[in-house]
């Protein structure tokens, strides 16, 4: 799955191509209602309200916007070829400069000044790999060493005497302005107070996503579109793409590849700069050590997404939202141990259709054990929560893998000239 | 490459020489820049580093880096990269804390506890590591994806279980496993003029750079590692089963990665809090770089390591930030890979020209990637 990595194990041979209809809008509506009325069906059944409550709807966009940033970065930079396990570095870069530029000139300000620093996190990887043709592994791993120093060197520098700073933190920040689509928020929380199945979760969703949206979620929410439009829609983002499939066959037909790679990888970093400018602004400042992994979060959701840009922005979703839960208290917490639990089971249902047995039966009995977890205790430690996101990465990685398909030339050494 | 030519030999120090002397400069750039002046830093780094307690501290470091570094290394050569070092040793120390703090323990005699202490934590951090090798193994999973993942579960784990073992520390609202009494330590090494003392399983440091050594230059399990690291398909060809080496590889990196923690644990700390120092599996893969994976190569870059953090720390005082040698230990690191990637490059060059001179056609043949 990367870079000079052994290939031993890899299920190199393609899934049957057959019977797959693709699903319309139409489609993806009803399945969302469909988790939706399970969701809400937990719900009656543990009491747990803040499982659809627009507070945790909005909670988790808000924390969905980083790592979808984060994820983002990835997918640029392995969609041109180039693995960056960086992106956590780029991001701390991305907090700092936001902290720096944000407490002086305002949050705009912060979001150019993360951007342009996470960039420039991306500009160095990409000598690096594209350039030096050092392993990308390597590469990545010295950002994110060299990263969180540089924002800690910069931090006693210039936050330390100013007002309201410190040696770790930056001066408090503005917050972007925030915005909700009016005349809907009192009807909405009228309607979710009353906890009818299913009718008070889709106005608490509602709600979440209408009322109080911080403007940088919604500059998150286009850059997502814009990116699936600019990488799948025009013709410089089928060259990128090419870079990431088949260098030398792209080299044959007269793309420039070192070029491409650049745009891909510094895009990258510009991401994931501003992933981390998200961060420190909607928490008003920038503090030593505030990605808390997030860069890594955000690679994970793009695996989750199949390094597709719908599918990373449903892993940045349900991180965000697992995120959100943990800081809404135990009860919805244990509920979601249900919810895995269900999730498991109906996989096991659909791979036992699809006739793949060995990946059935263990969905099965990891729902089971999950199950068995939820009636056997009362609560669940939130330091376990944290955990979720990389445990289900983890069980995606391990039940569906034969369905994810990452770029053929992923983190492979390229060199202008040298193919076969 | 195994000829010792005088240019082999200076190809060899070349780079990582280069890259030092870069990375120096960049700092001494970012400091005039930023407006300290290069020399007083040195200066005072050189005045802390004299003071015996720093090299006390810089020895106990570069301890615990080499044991990190040795685990990324077997990875390293069979190209197997075990980012999950860090969470390995995190979650083996805590559990070998625990285990050794543990009050049935206090009854058995000391060497015995201190060997069973040190088999619980090796055989955790191969356990840790055995989830990413047989994801890898059994379902094709990338070991960086996994151990990515499995890092950031251990944090999570070690928070959980921390709590569950913790008993609150005296005089701090530090929480920590139960203290190891007396016998179940592993006493130190006092050295003149120093109030700490260099940790007693510096031992156990070395005997794993010489085992490392042995194994992986003079056994057959070596060889096939090295073989599967340099060219997978020659080593398949050759009867390897790449499967079962990626499964002992990570085993054994695991175990290894489980000794981090103990010459602090069992020298110095006697429990597991809160405060147990994190990163120190990322700075494995620093030294390792660094060290070209070769036993003495990494004991030197280890020792370079502990004695950059440890001199680091009186900088604060001298009103220069001590980042400055994070960002100097990041530069190296880069720099320091660019300059064997420039050097592989370099010798690729010189040997196809040799061999065109050799066979008498004055066009270089096609490159042959080295």
């Amino acid at each position: 799955m990367t870079a000079s990595g052994l290939t031993v194990g890899a299920e190199t041979t393609a899934p049957p191509a057959a019977r797959r209809r693709r699903l319309g809008a139409s489609g993806y509506l009803l399945i969302t209602l469909g988790a939706l009325a399970v969701v809400s069906l937990v719900r009656l059944l543990t009491g747990a309200e803040d499982l659809t409550s627009g507070g945790t709807v909005g909670a988790a966009l808000t924390a969905a916007a980083p790592i979808a940033m984060a994820g983002l970065g990835g997918l640029w930079a392995e969609r041109a070829g180039v693995v960056n396990i960086g992106l956590e570095g780029m991001m701390v870069l991305g907090t700092w400069g936001a902290g720096f530029a944000g407490y002086q000139w305002g949050p705009w300000a912060g979001m150019v000044f993360g951007l342009l620093l996470g960039a420039l996190g991306g500009l160095l990887h990409a000598v690096a790999t594209v350039t030096f043709g050092v392993d990308h592994i390597i590469s990545g791993v010295a950002i994110n060493l060299l990263a969180p120093g540089t924002a800690l060197f910069l931090s006693k520098l210039y936050f330390s005497t100013a007002p309201g700073g410190g040696q770790k933190q930056s001066p408090p920040v503005t917050d972007a302005p925030h915005v909700s689509v009016p005349g809907v928020s009192s009807l909405l929380q009228d309607v979710e107070r009353r906890h009818w199945f299913l009718v008070s979760d889709v106005a608490g969703v509602l709600r979440g996503l209408t009322v109080h949206v911080s403007l940088l979620s919604i500059i998150a929410a286009l850059l997502l579109v814009a990116t699936l439009y600019v990488l799948w829609r025009t013709p410089f983002g089928l060259r990128l793409r090419s870079c990431g499939e088949a260098p030398v066959a792209a080299e044959s037909l007269g793309v420039n590849v070192y070029k491409y790679k650049y745009y891909g990888v510094i895009g990258s970093g510009a991401f994931a700069g501003l992933g981390g400018a998200i961060l420190a602004i909607s928490s008003s400042q920038f503090r030593d050590g505030q990605t808390g992994g997030r860069g890594f979060i955000g690679l994970a959701a793009m695996i989750f997404g199949n390094w597709r840009p719908g599918g990373l922005a449903l892993g940045a979703g349900l991180f965000g939202y697992t995120d959100a839960m943990q800081l809404r208290g135990s009860d919805g917490v244990h509920a979601l141990l249900l919810l895995l639990a269900i999730a498991l089971l109906a996989l096991a249902v659909v791979q036992f259709l699809a006739r793949r047995v060995p990946i059935a039966v263990v969905a099965a009995v990891l729902g089971v054990a999950f199950g068995w977890w939820f009636f056997a205790s009362d609560e669940l430690p939130p330091e376990l929560v944290g955990a979720a996101p990389y445990v289900v990465t983890l069980l995606v990685l391990a039940l569906a893998a034969q369905r994810l398909r990452m770029p053929k030339a992923d983190g492979r050494i390229y060199r202008r000239g040298e193919g076969g | 490459m195994g000829r010792l030519t005088p240019r082999a030999v200076l190809l060899g120090i070349a780079a990582p020489l280069g890259a030092l002397v870069f990375a120096a400069l960049v700092c001494a750039v970012i400091l005039v820049v930023t407006g300290h002046s290069p020399a007083d830093t040195v200066q005072a780094m050189i005045t802390s580093g004299k003071r015996p307690r720093t090299f006390v501290n810089s020895i106990n470091s570069a301890t615990n880096y080499y044991l990190s570094a040795v685990a990324v290394a077997i990875g390293f050569r069979m190209n197997l990269f075990n980012i999950g070092v860090d969470g390995q040793y995190r979650l083996a120390a805590l559990l070998a804390a625990g285990f050794a703090g543990a009050t049935f323990m206090d009854s058995l005699p000391g060497p015995l506890r201190i060997v069973l202490t040190i088999a619980v934590a090796m055989l955790v951090g191969a356990a840790w590591a055995g989830v990413a090798a047989i994801l890898k193994v059994a379902r094709g999973v990338s070991e960086v994806i996994s151990t990515i993942m499995l890092n950031a579960i251990a944090t999570y784990l070690g928070q959980y279980l921390l709590l569950k073992l913790a008993v609150p520390v005296a005089g701090s609202n530090n929480i920590g496993t139960r203290p190891i009494t007396a016998g179940g330590q592993v006493p130190g090494f006092a050295y003149p003029g120093s109030t700490s003392k260099v940790y007693g399983l510096v031992v156990l440091a070395v005997l794993v750079g010489l085992v490392y050594w042995f194994v992986l230059s003079r056994t057959r399990f070596g060889f096939d590692i090295r073989a599967t690291g340099m060219s997978e398909s020659a080593a398949v060809a050759s009867g390897v089963s790449v499967r079962r080496m990626v499964l002992y590889a990570m085993l054994f990196s695991g175990a290894i990665a489980g000794l981090v923690g103990m010459p602090q644990l069992l020298g110095s700390a006697h429990s597991y809090s809160l405060d147990f120092p994190a990163g120190l599996g990322f700075i494995g893969i620093a030294v390792a770089l660094l060290g070209r994976n070769h036993a003495a190569g990494m004991a030197l870059a280890a020792l370079l390591w502990g004695v950059l953090d440890n001199s680091a720390n009186s900088l604060d005082v001298a009103g220069v930030p001590k980042e400055i040698v994070a960002i100097m230990q990041g530069v190296i690191v880069l720099s320091v890979v660019i300059a064997y990637e420039l050097v592989r490059r370099y010798r690729v060059r010189v040997e196809q020209r040799e061999v065109g001179r050799a066979l008498g056609t004055t066009r270089v043949p096609a490159e042959v990637a080295a």
